[in-house]
């Protein structure tokens, strides 16, 4: 048989086939006559599922717009490239800690104006994580879901080592007494258990030294990261390292399994008290749900900032460009009521960003310690990311001198003095460049 | 031109169009266009301004580029000669009649295929410090085995250990050369007998050389531009800086620090630093390179 007649007939067919199911799923949706908005969000799991349910209740709630979510993972550099090259999504959602590069480079619009008249406003939101979204006096995101940190703690550890689970430490020379006291070793001196790690969960080395005291930028031109306060804070670090043997502690750490599994440290009881934020219930139920632990402000390193806590949140934005601006906000109206905040806030376990809180959402929170979050969030020691457009990379530095610090290559002031010397010229080129561009 | 050749051209040329294409928007306009840009002040978002050599001038003055630069030539060193030396001696070995060697062969290849970031996921727990499977066979050797990822003395190493276990690709195309050696050459060595070590050293070497070649200079621009494995095992370069290399360091001014044109910069200088290298190989390469035929 000739062999064409076989070859033939079954490579069209497949092309066709090709054609067709390729035309079938590029094919824009029907129109239904409604608004599509398209919305990023970085989330995936339980808490996309918590956005998801707000979305169709938006969706449900009126019959114009249809918003379409969509889980992107990477997303602070994919919206930006998205951006970029014209094809923005409608909505996205980003870290707090990114707001300022993107407003300083345009990225997301103002919301000012749409915010004035939707009625939304700083006064019902709990200040620092409306402020988190302001740069420059000017409003660029709302939050979505925020959260706060607190001293998480083993009781069982605790009884163990004979110290009283329901008293945690309240100052740094406590913590300190009490850690010793959880460090244990096996007969040949391998470490077991640590009491405390300033490097575990390793997500906040920024904030030691705004604990103690330490600024990171004096808010207009100058980079302060080796003022005192801050060399006090990282020498408190290195004083682990000194203490218990930089090379144990550092081969130690690196058998701890990933955060979000059994194996996390904290739910081995390899590290018995660490910093997390109100999201760690949801894992210790997950993984570990018998552990016996709790909550509690973390211990004072400054009498003048008591129970220090790090802002952390999630914000929603509406990048330049994006070709349905008008929906996306009226989107974000529903997000940003209070029965919209705290559906999806307590879908995701979390603390609602707004001063006024429903008995129920207290009530129904499955975190036995949520009102300690909630208080958190109005501590006085409470520090936020700096806004600098330069943040990321400075973040990046002060990992890096972190690193040295804890393995002592360096002494902390002088790798506190580096970080500053290698920033202020950054930041200095980075002010003239916007002004460069005429931003200010 | 005759009209029909000419036709032929032009169908030639619509042929070969969704490459030319491709070409002309993908490669050629990104590549003239980051020219431009490495002279600009460029976000990506706003429109390019010009700051003329500010980017380049900034770069020298830059110690993290020189830590990065280091870092990265450190590990060429190091990985270059190890790969290669690596897979010399594999491509040998499976050269040689042993019963079962395609099995061999396929082997020695399998690691190759495997894609980099499970890759680096895998190498994750076999160097690692505590719970790793590497260390407790050094135990057995008695040697203490380092916190090969946790150390910044070892952590390039470690890259360079697990460079080695990839070499696949490079013994195949040895295997090949290897294969293409004449076989008259080895049996007139045999009778002027030749031990095997003078067979390979003045025989076998000098006939797979362009081969040789090939693979260092294809190895230059590997292990200069070394990204995946270390950018997933070693977040931020940690621990403290000793595994941030240059092609890690250029995608984060480019895509989380914003600074296009400083990345552009930076992208520029490596391939000049390639083109020299590779240059330099080439001329070195004169003396000591047999064609055959030639």
């Amino acid at each position: 048989m000739d062999r064409n007649a076989f070859t033939i007939p079954v490579l069209a067919t497949v092309i066709i086939a090709t054609l067709y199911y390729s035309e079938q799923l590029t094919k824009a949706p029907p129109d239904d006559g409604k608004v599509h908005v398209k919305y990023w969000e970085k989330w995936t799991a339980f808490e996309f599922d918590a956005m998801k349910h707000v979305v169709d209740e938006f969706n449900k709630s009126q019959d114009k717009i249809q918003v379409d979510i969509l889980s992107v993972s990477g997303i602070e550099d994919k919206t930006l490239m998205a951006i970029s090259g014209g094809i923005p999504p409608d909505v996205v959602g980003l870290y707090g800690e990114n707001v300022t590069q993107y407003a300083d480079n345009h990225a997301v619009i103002q919301l000012d104006d749409m915010c004035r008249e939707a009625g939304i406003k700083r006064d019902d939101y709990i200040s620092p994580f409306w402020d988190a979204g302001v740069i420059r006096g000017h409003l660029y995101a709302l939050p979505s879901t925020p959260a706060t940190t607190a001293l998480h703690y083993n009781r069982k550890v605790f009884k163990e080592v004979g110290l009283d689970p329901d008293k945690p430490p309240r100052t740094i020379d406590e913590l300190d007494d009490m850690a010793d006291k959880l460090m244990k070793r096996d007969a040949k001196g391998h470490v077991v258990r640590t009491g405390f790690m300033p490097g575990e969960p390793g997500w906040w080395n920024w904030s030691w030294g705004p604990f103690f005291g330490g600024k990171l930028w004096d808010g207009k031109n100058k980079i302060t990261f080796n003022s005192p306060e801050n060399v006090k804070a990282f020498e408190w670090v290195q004083s682990f390292s000194k203490k218990w043997g930089a090379s144990a502690l550092q081969s130690f750490k690196s058998g701890f399994g990933s955060f979000s599994s059994p194996q996390n440290a904290f739910m081995m009881s390899q590290n018995a008290m660490e910093i997390q934020g109100v999201w760690m219930y949801n894992f210790i139920h997950m993984y570990s749900p018998g552990l016996d632990w709790a909550a509690a402000p973390f211990p004072t390193a400054n009498p003048e900032l008591p129970d220090p806590t790090v802002i952390d949140l999630d914000v929603l934005c509406i990048p330049t460009g994006a070709k349905h601006t008008k929906e996306a906000f009226e989107f974000l109206k529903f997000v940003e009521s209070q029965k919209g905040l705290e559906m999806l806030c307590l879908g995701q376990k979390k603390i609602t960003p707004l001063k006024a809180v429903s008995p129920g959402f207290i009530e129904n929170h499955p975190n036995p310690f949520i009102k300690l979050f909630i208080k958190m969030s109005y501590s006085k020691g409470a520090v936020s990311t700096p806004k600098l457009g330069i943040w990321s990379q400075y973040k990046d530095e002060i990992s890096s001198a972190f690193d040295d610090i804890t393995l002592m290559t360096k002494t902390p002031k002088q790798a506190l003095d580096d970080v500053t010397n290698r920033m202020q010229p950054m930041l200095d080129q980075y002010q003239y460049r916007l002004h460069l561009r005429g931003e200010e | 031109m005759k009209k029909i050749s000419r036709r032929e051209a032009w169908a030639g040329y619509i042929f070969a169009s969704p490459w030319l294409i491709g070409f002309l928007v993908f490669m050629a306009y990104p590549l003239i266009a980051s020219i431009y840009f490495s002279f600009c002040d460029y976000s990506v978002l706003k429109a390019p301004v010009w700051v003329g050599l500010d980017n380049y001038k900034s770069l020298m003055k830059d110690d993290l580029f020189w830590t990065a630069l280091k870092n990265t030539l450190f590990y060429a060193i190091l990985a270059l000669p190890a790969g290669m030396a690596t897979a010399i001696i594999l491509a040998m070995l499976l050269n040689t009649k042993v019963k079962g060697m395609a099995a061999y062969r396929t082997f020695f290849f399998i690691p190759s295929l495997v894609p980099q970031v499970s890759l680096a996921i895998l190498w994750m727990w076999v160097l690692n410090g505590e719970h790793g499977v590497l260390n407790p066979i050094l135990a057995k050797l008695h040697i203490t085995g380092p916190n090969w990822m946790g150390d910044p003395n070892w952590s390039k190493p470690a890259l360079v250990v697990m460079g080695v276990w990839g070499v696949g690709n490079a013994v195949l195309i040895y295997l090949a050369g290897l294969q293409d050696v004449p076989t008259q050459l080895i049996e007139a060595a045999d009778l002027d007998g030749a031990n095997s070590w003078q067979k390979t050293r003045h025989v076998t070497i000098p006939m797979i050389s362009p081969v040789i070649l090939f693979n260092l200079i294809m190895g230059i621009i590997g292990t200069l531009q070394v990204f995946t494995v270390p950018y997933i095992m070693f977040p931020n370069g940690a621990p403290a800086h000793s595994t941030y290399f240059y092609a890690v360091y250029l995608y984060d001014n480019a895509f989380r620090y914003h600074k296009m044109g400083y990345a552009s910069a930076m992208g520029w200088i490596m391939f000049l630093m390639i083109l020299v290298l590779t240059l330099f190989s080439l001329r070195m390469s004169e003396k000591h390179v047999h064609y055959q035929g030639t």
